[in-house]
């Protein structure tokens, strides 16, 4: 019954997650947005003290209920080792806790985290990784079922679907987001709760508490018959049972409940345990022989951070001829100039997200979830490949602009690196200062364009005469401008644009 | 050929021959009659033209090794499917499909003898006016026509700008002194112009005539049921002046645009239904041919036919030409009229703004943004029924038809298409409101 349960609200909280990961449509989140919220890093991160203690006290009453329920990266290992064992009677067996591995990773994290390293941060932390592992490579799949079903009700004459195109945002992060499914998939496959208990940080930080959870799975040694079954049917393989000993290591108990199940003698109960037995945490007897083989389990997280690197100089190149379209003398009808991608400008200062408070303190507080990234409806949010900030988010405006009335990124956050504003707030709000580079400016030529002062939402183009050239060229009025990028977006040099957004160091 | 057949071929063309003469009169031919396409002679030299012309604009292009080209194949089974039905008038230019339309005519029709056709090709120097320049461009046509004489050449599309643009042009460089001596040399056969502008601009070139300035053998003018009486703006002349003008001095008359570049093939439901009313086996686009081959001072109606469908299509229509009636001229005025009140751009998918040097697709966003009207899938506002489905069609076929980099948003209104319009479309102007519609489209605005 508690199985079942639990198994009901994982599924719940899993797939609420994963959709919210999902929508390109922008609104789930008015519905699903608060299960990114209750997660534990992004609420250390927003300081939200209600979360956090709630999360405590959950952990401390029920014990880790919270990998078990609210960590959608815990649920998908547990769908995964579902189908690595299935058909198996005994798929594990007890193994000894790796504590250099478990308590090293988790002292490192908690140095980065206070020295505001977030790409290592976000690295580790399973709803980032978790996060990073949807948006990259599952909303591709989700969006090309939706472009699939615009085929067919294209076909079928009712027009129901939208496509929407799929692009990779940023490479090193993809390559992050594969690495990491794959090396999430190997170690639960078949070795369940693994990286929970060895390397997760927010499993560690919750197995101080749970330790001495006020309910907990209690073995009756009386009427235990040693007969192992709970022992093979934990994920967390901290089940020792032995005629000598029957123990449970609270530290990594996830509170499956797999375990209560499986006990044909009622010998299992998850019960009220305060001031009885059961209480001390698990110690392993020296002479047990069927423990621990650590070498599956000592992956090295720095591999990734490596392959990252070396991922980031990877480079798209625009490599289309710059045609001219008019052919010496003879002008011809028809046919179509080339038109060269779009390349970013160098930024001195990054665009940060419409809500953040400072460049500083949004990487400081962002958890490279991606959550907003998949959020964004105009392509302007990306992960960065800057190695500083990789994963984490930024603006450009190769694909798009940040429009006006949208706050999506905004209302998506959960840990208040970028905080909620309106779309009166918006309007008020510097994103960063557009600058003018007459050196690709098409009105240096003589040609008529104004493109960028017609685009401009806030009117802060201003035109002025071009010397001899009897044309207007553009100037930008840095006080009314808000750095929205309409006017780099629409902006007809490339595949640099004349006309570029700078970011803003501080913003409120 | 057996004999019997011999005579009732020789009696259908006599008695299709003799019926634009006679103009008003209803003739209704059995159905079953022998297909025989109508010849109109020139009274200046007794050339024997077919009243439907082969326009060279718009042959089917293809994907070949990265860039578009002429699908010759295609072109040769027309032409020579053409040719086998009487139509013996072929016009091109140095300018067409990108340049490429000369040598595709010349490849196409240099497969037959000579004398059994027509060639018509134009002095197309739009970029450089020099007299070298423009005298290359003349002995490049021969070259690529494969031909050492042109039966008809024309000046391409002078009217706009008046006399200052044609002496610009034709004048000063010398080139009318080159003209006219090749024509003296029997190279040209008969010089003309094609014509887009104003009625005073058109006057001006009557009045060099009328004063012997400059004798034109021929003119080529845009007529369709449309153009008659409500050519669009002041800069575009009507052509029921240009066709009166024309008729008074005998100057033979050869139609461009008598589809306005598809646009009376593909005509709103409404007015289709109509059509449908009273012609239920014939195509839309019958009607606006029919309409050309009634007045007996036009030589030759272009087309620009794509395919096999279109031409078959003109072969039936001047195969079993029926004039219209005075009642179905007035039914064609009406439909002329119903006509402008949709909010249709006026773009006849010349190509001659083309290539947009910032890469937009011009014809292709006012074809696009025609069609979606006159098929009413033409998203108005939330209020309309089927809006939802509307909108998506409108975006989805849209971004199908026009890459989004290549959309009317990305124009940056520099006006370099303006003076290469015929029909003197606004096309910025005009981009910047399918822009806007679009984009409230997109924002749920509308």
């Amino acid at each position: 019954m508690l199985k079942k349960i639990r198994v009901a609200l994982a599924v719940i909280f899993w797939v609420g997650i994963t959709l919210l990961f999902l929508d390109f449509t922008g609104v789930l989140h008015n519905y699903l947005g608060w299960m990114a919220k209750v997660q534990f890093l992004p609420a250390v991160l927003a300081v939200n003290v209600g979360v956090i203690v709630a999360l405590a006290l959950l952990t401390l009453i029920f014990g880790r209920v919270y990998c078990s329920v609210i960590c959608p990266l815990g649920v998908f290992q547990d769908g995964i080792s579902h189908i690595g064992t299935r058909g198996k009677k005994a798929p594990y067996k007890y193994k000894k806790e790796i504590k250099w591995l478990r308590y090293g990773v988790w002292a490192v994290f908690v140095v980065l985290f206070v020295l505001g390293v977030q790409a290592a941060v976000a690295l580790l932390a399973p709803y980032s990784a978790y996060g990073r592992i949807v948006q990259n490579l599952f909303q591709p799949l989700y969006i090309w079922g939706n472009n699939a079903l615009a085929w067919f009700t294209e076909r079928i004459g009712t027009y129901t679907f939208y496509p929407q195109e799929v692009w990779i945002r940023s490479v090193p992060t993809f390559i992050i987001a594969v690495v990491t499914l794959v090396v999430i998939v190997v170690l639960s496959f078949k070795g369940g709760r693994t990286y929970c208990n060895s390397i997760c940080p927010v499993g560690t930080t919750l197995s101080f508490l749970s330790r001495f959870s006020a309910f907990r799975p209690v073995i009756d040694t009386k009427k235990c018959k040693h007969c192992k079954a709970c022992e093979h049917k934990c994920k967390a393989q901290c089940i020792s049972i032995s005629k000598d000993e029957q123990k449970i290591d609270y530290s990594r108990c996830v509170d499956c409940f797999n375990c209560i199940d499986s006990c044909k003698e009622g010998a299992l109960k998850y019960r009220f345990a305060w001031g009885s037995a059961g209480k001390t945490p698990e110690n392993p007897s020296a002479g047990s022989k069927n423990d621990v083989t650590d070498g599956k389990s000592a992956q090295n997280p720095s591999a990734e951070g490596r392959r990252a690197f070396i991922a980031g100089t990877a480079v798209m190149a625009g490599t289309l001829a710059a045609k001219k379209a008019s052919a010496q003398g003879k002008k011809t009808d028809g046919g179509l100039a080339d038109i060269l991608p779009k390349q970013a400008p160098e930024r001195e200062t990054p665009l940060t997200p419409p809500g953040s408070v400072s460049v500083k303190d949004f990487y400081r507080r962002c958890t490279a979830c991606q959550l907003c990234v998949a959020e964004c409806p105009n392509k302007v949010l990306r992960p960065s490949t800057d190695l500083e900030h990789i994963m984490q988010p930024e603006m450009s405006y190769e694909k798009g602009y940040c429009k006006a009335d949208c706050t999506r990124c905004s209302e998506v956050c959960p840990t208040g690196a970028i905080r909620k504003i309106t779309a009166e707030e918006k309007t008020q709000y510097h994103i960063g200062t557009a600058h003018v580079n007459r050196d690709l400016c098409v009105t240096e030529t003589g040609t008529n364009c104004g493109k960028c002062a017609r685009m401009c939402p806030t009117g802060a183009i201003l035109m002025v005469e071009n010397g001899d050239l009897g044309n207007m060229r553009p100037t930008v009025n840095e006080e009314v401008c808000i750095g929205c990028g309409a006017c780099e977006q629409y902006c007809p040099a490339r595949p640099i644009s004349a006309i570029t957004v700078n970011g803003k160091e501080v913003h409120v | 050929m057996k004999r019997r057949d011999f005579l009732k071929i020789a009696g259908a063309a006599a008695a299709a021959a003799a019926l634009p003469a006679c103009g008003g009169k209803n003739t209704s031919a059995p159905v079953e009659e022998e297909e025989k396409m109508v010849l109109r002679e020139n009274p200046n030299n007794g050339d024997m033209v077919s009243l439907l012309g082969f326009g060279c604009m718009r042959w089917p292009m293809i994907e070949k090794d990265g860039t578009r080209v002429i699908d010759q194949e295609a072109v040769n089974e027309m032409v020579d499917y053409a040719l086998a039905h009487g139509v013996n008038y072929f016009d091109t230019s140095p300018a067409y499909l990108m340049g490429q339309s000369e040598k595709a005519a010349g490849d196409a029709l240099s497969r037959h003898p000579r004398e059994s056709y027509y060639i018509a090709t134009k002095l197309s120097n739009f970029g450089d006016r020099s007299k070298e320049a423009s005298i290359r461009m003349y002995h490049d046509s021969m070259k690529q026509l494969r031909t050492d004489y042109f039966d008809y050449y024309l000046l391409h599309a002078i009217g706009r700008g008046g006399s200052r643009a044609f002496f610009d042009r034709y004048v000063e460089n010398g080139m009318m002194d080159f003209l006219l001596a090749e024509k003296a040399a029997g190279r040209i056969r008969n010089l003309g112009f094609s014509f887009h502008g104003s009625q005073s601009e058109f006057d001006y070139f009557m009045e060099l005539h009328d004063s012997g300035q400059y004798h034109w053998d021929f003119c080529q003018i845009e007529m369709n049921y449309v153009d008659w009486t409500h050519a669009d703006g002041v800069r575009n002349c009507n052509a029921n002046h240009l066709y009166a003008e024309l008729e008074k001095r005998n100057i033979p008359i050869v139609i461009m645009e008598p589809l306005l570049g598809g646009r009376l093939a593909n005509v709103p439901a409404e007015i289709a239904r109509q059509m449908k009313e009273r012609e239920p086996d014939k195509s839309i686009a019958s009607w606006a041919f029919r309409f050309c081959g009634t007045y007996p001072g036009v030589l030759c109606t272009l087309s620009g036919m794509t395919n096999m469908e279109p031409l078959k299509d003109n072969l039936d229509t001047f195969g079993h030409f029926k004039p219209l009636t005075e009642e179905e001229l007035d039914f064609l005025e009406r439909m002329a009229t119903q006509m402008k009140e949709y909010p249709l751009v006026n773009c006849t998918d010349c190509k001659y703004c083309m290539p947009c040097p910032w890469g937009l697709d011009i014809p292709g966003t006012f074809q696009h943004y025609n069609k979606a009207i006159t098929e009413g899938t033409y998203a108005q506002n939330k209020q309309q029924r089927h809006y939802h489905k509307l909108k998506n069609q409108y975006l989805m076929s849209y971004d199908k038809a026009v890459p989004s980099l290549r959309q009317a948003d990305r124009c940056i209104s520099c006006g370099e298409c303006l003076s290469h319009c015929p029909q003197s479309i606004a096309i910025p102007r005009e981009l910047q409101r399918i822009a806007r519609y679009v984009d409230d489209l997109r924002e749920n605005r509308l």
